[in-house]
């Protein structure tokens, strides 16, 4: 099965490799996105933005670019495509595969992100480490979400608008606790104050990677 | 479930429970609490409703992990109308708990983790019942709704179990709150509120099961 994983990953990241205006066009809708708050906020860097706006607006800048980055993964492989999967994959590779690049994607997209964010909106963030073992986390929990959703709307006539109705509330929960989370990695509090929020960042993570590899062979049948 | 659906014992239980409910809820003495007085019987009409909900929404769950396993239009209308009815508990407990805050907390909505969570709660529900409008095919909408209400179920309890005891909360038991035994020291009220738990939820069941059996008589009717 692992082979299988692994053969998909690589189909994926080739494919993104030889259209990169998929990737560049992402690249794009982030780094305007950031650029238009930038500029509707019209803040000077020397005074900043105040600590929890600036960690709010990272958060949905980061679940808005998520939906329209995994929102592909399903929703524009052909039917003759899917077919070819149906036929030729276990469903379990599949989904596995899709998770694993899109969480990888994800962590690629934020960590630009955070480069553009820092240098127009200021960097506040004390603890990096933190902050980052908070984003990488999100990322995967985030990533396995969506796809899932993404699969369920690809089933249910492509419709990008559902998946966005259906993936938000249930990314709610874990953008409550990015957003806890880095709030404390803003204020440089202690490894020991933020475990809880890390912990059932992970938890949540294990549960959406679960529930993708247990329902999603249900979901491909059809 | 098919054979408890024609049985009427339960459902003169429900009855009986709630009758005793609503006249002991309202008209028995409670104890005198600063702040709270007389709206602690909001109590009896407030809490049950997540019990009933919780209680729905896991027979919801159960059915479509029947109806994947097993795919039947019956375990798809069983799935739906608990869903159905679970969501309405939790409106209403919403609209209870909006009610009792607005006379405790001073103001209907006040950024409660808990309040936050069920209202997020019952969105994500909603999503189902959209998904389920979205998609033509009666076998593909039952398989696919039945895999997003396993998906949402098992999102829900972390959200409405482990997210609001991370943070401080008005509820009682939570940052520092005294708990609900704290002030529920009065036997009485105690005895009042777990029938209540029980009344309300068999009042949720009963109300599915008809809308279910509505629903299995259309489903013969239409072929």
């Amino acid at each position: 099965m692992w082979a299988e994983v692994k053969y998909l990953f690589l189909k994926e990241v080739t494919l993104e490799w030889r259209q990169k205006y998929a990737f560049n066009g992402l690249l794009l809708f982030t780094v305007s996105t950031i650029f238009i708050i930038y500029l509707s906020l019209r803040v000077k860097n020397q005074a900043g933005l105040p600590d929890h706006l600036w960690n709010a607006l990272f958060w949905i800048i980061i679940l808005f670019s998520a939906i329209n980055a995994v929102a592909k993964s399903f929703l524009q492989e052909s039917p003759g495509r899917q077919l070819y999967y149906y036929i030729s994959v276990h469903p379990i590779s599949l989904i596995m595969a899709k998770m694993i690049y899109n969480s990888l994607l994800m962590v690629v997209l934020a960590v630009i992100a955070v480069v553009v964010y820092g240098t127009v909106l200021g960097y506040p963030v004390i603890n990096t480490l933190m902050f980052a073992s908070v984003v990488a986390l999100a990322s995967v929990g985030i990533s396995s979400v969506l796809t899932m959703m993404s699969a369920i709307a690809s089933k249910a006539g492509n419709n990008t608008v559902l998946m966005a109705i259906l993936s938000l509330p249930l990314l709610i929960p874990i953008l409550l606790l990015s957003i806890k989370a880095v709030k404390n990695a803003i204020d440089d509090l202690t490894w020991a104050d933020t475990s809880d929020e890390l912990i059932t960042l992970a938890a949540v993570d294990c549960i959406g990677i679960a529930l993708g590899y247990v329902l999603f062979p249900f979901l491909w049948k059809s | 479930m098919d054979k408890l659906i024609r049985k009427w014992w339960w459902k003169i239980l429900a009855v009986v429970l709630m009758l005793y409910v609503v006249c002991a809820g309202l008209l028995f003495d409670v104890p005198r609490l600063v702040i709270l007085n007389e709206t602690i019987r909001v109590l009896h009409f407030h809490v049950p409703m997540w019990f009933g909900m919780i209680l729905l929404l896991l027979a919801s769950v159960v059915y479509a992990i029947k109806n994947l396993s097993n795919p039947s239009p019956k375990n798809d209308i069983y799935s739906l109308e608990f869903a159905n009815v679970g969501v309405a508990f939790g409106v209403m407990g919403i609209v209870t708990g909006m009610i009792w805050a607005n006379f405790t907390w001073g103001e209907p909505w006040s950024n409660d983790p808990k309040q936050n969570a069920s209202a997020i709660g019952i969105l994500i529900y909603f999503a189902y019942f959209i998904l389920r409008g979205s998609i033509e095919d009666e076998n593909t909408k039952a398989r696919i709704s039945a895999v997003y209400n396993i998906f949402a179920f098992a999102i829900l309890i972390p959200l409405l179990f482990i997210l609001p005891r991370l943070t401080d909360s008005l509820h009682p038991g939570n940052g520092g709150n005294p708990g609900f035994n704290a002030y529920d020291l009065d036997s009485k009220l105690r005895k009042v509120f777990y029938t209540a738990v029980i009344g309300w939820s068999l009042i949720g069941f009963w109300i599915a099961t008809i809308r279910v059996r509505m629903r299995l008589v259309q489903h013969v009717t239409e072929q």
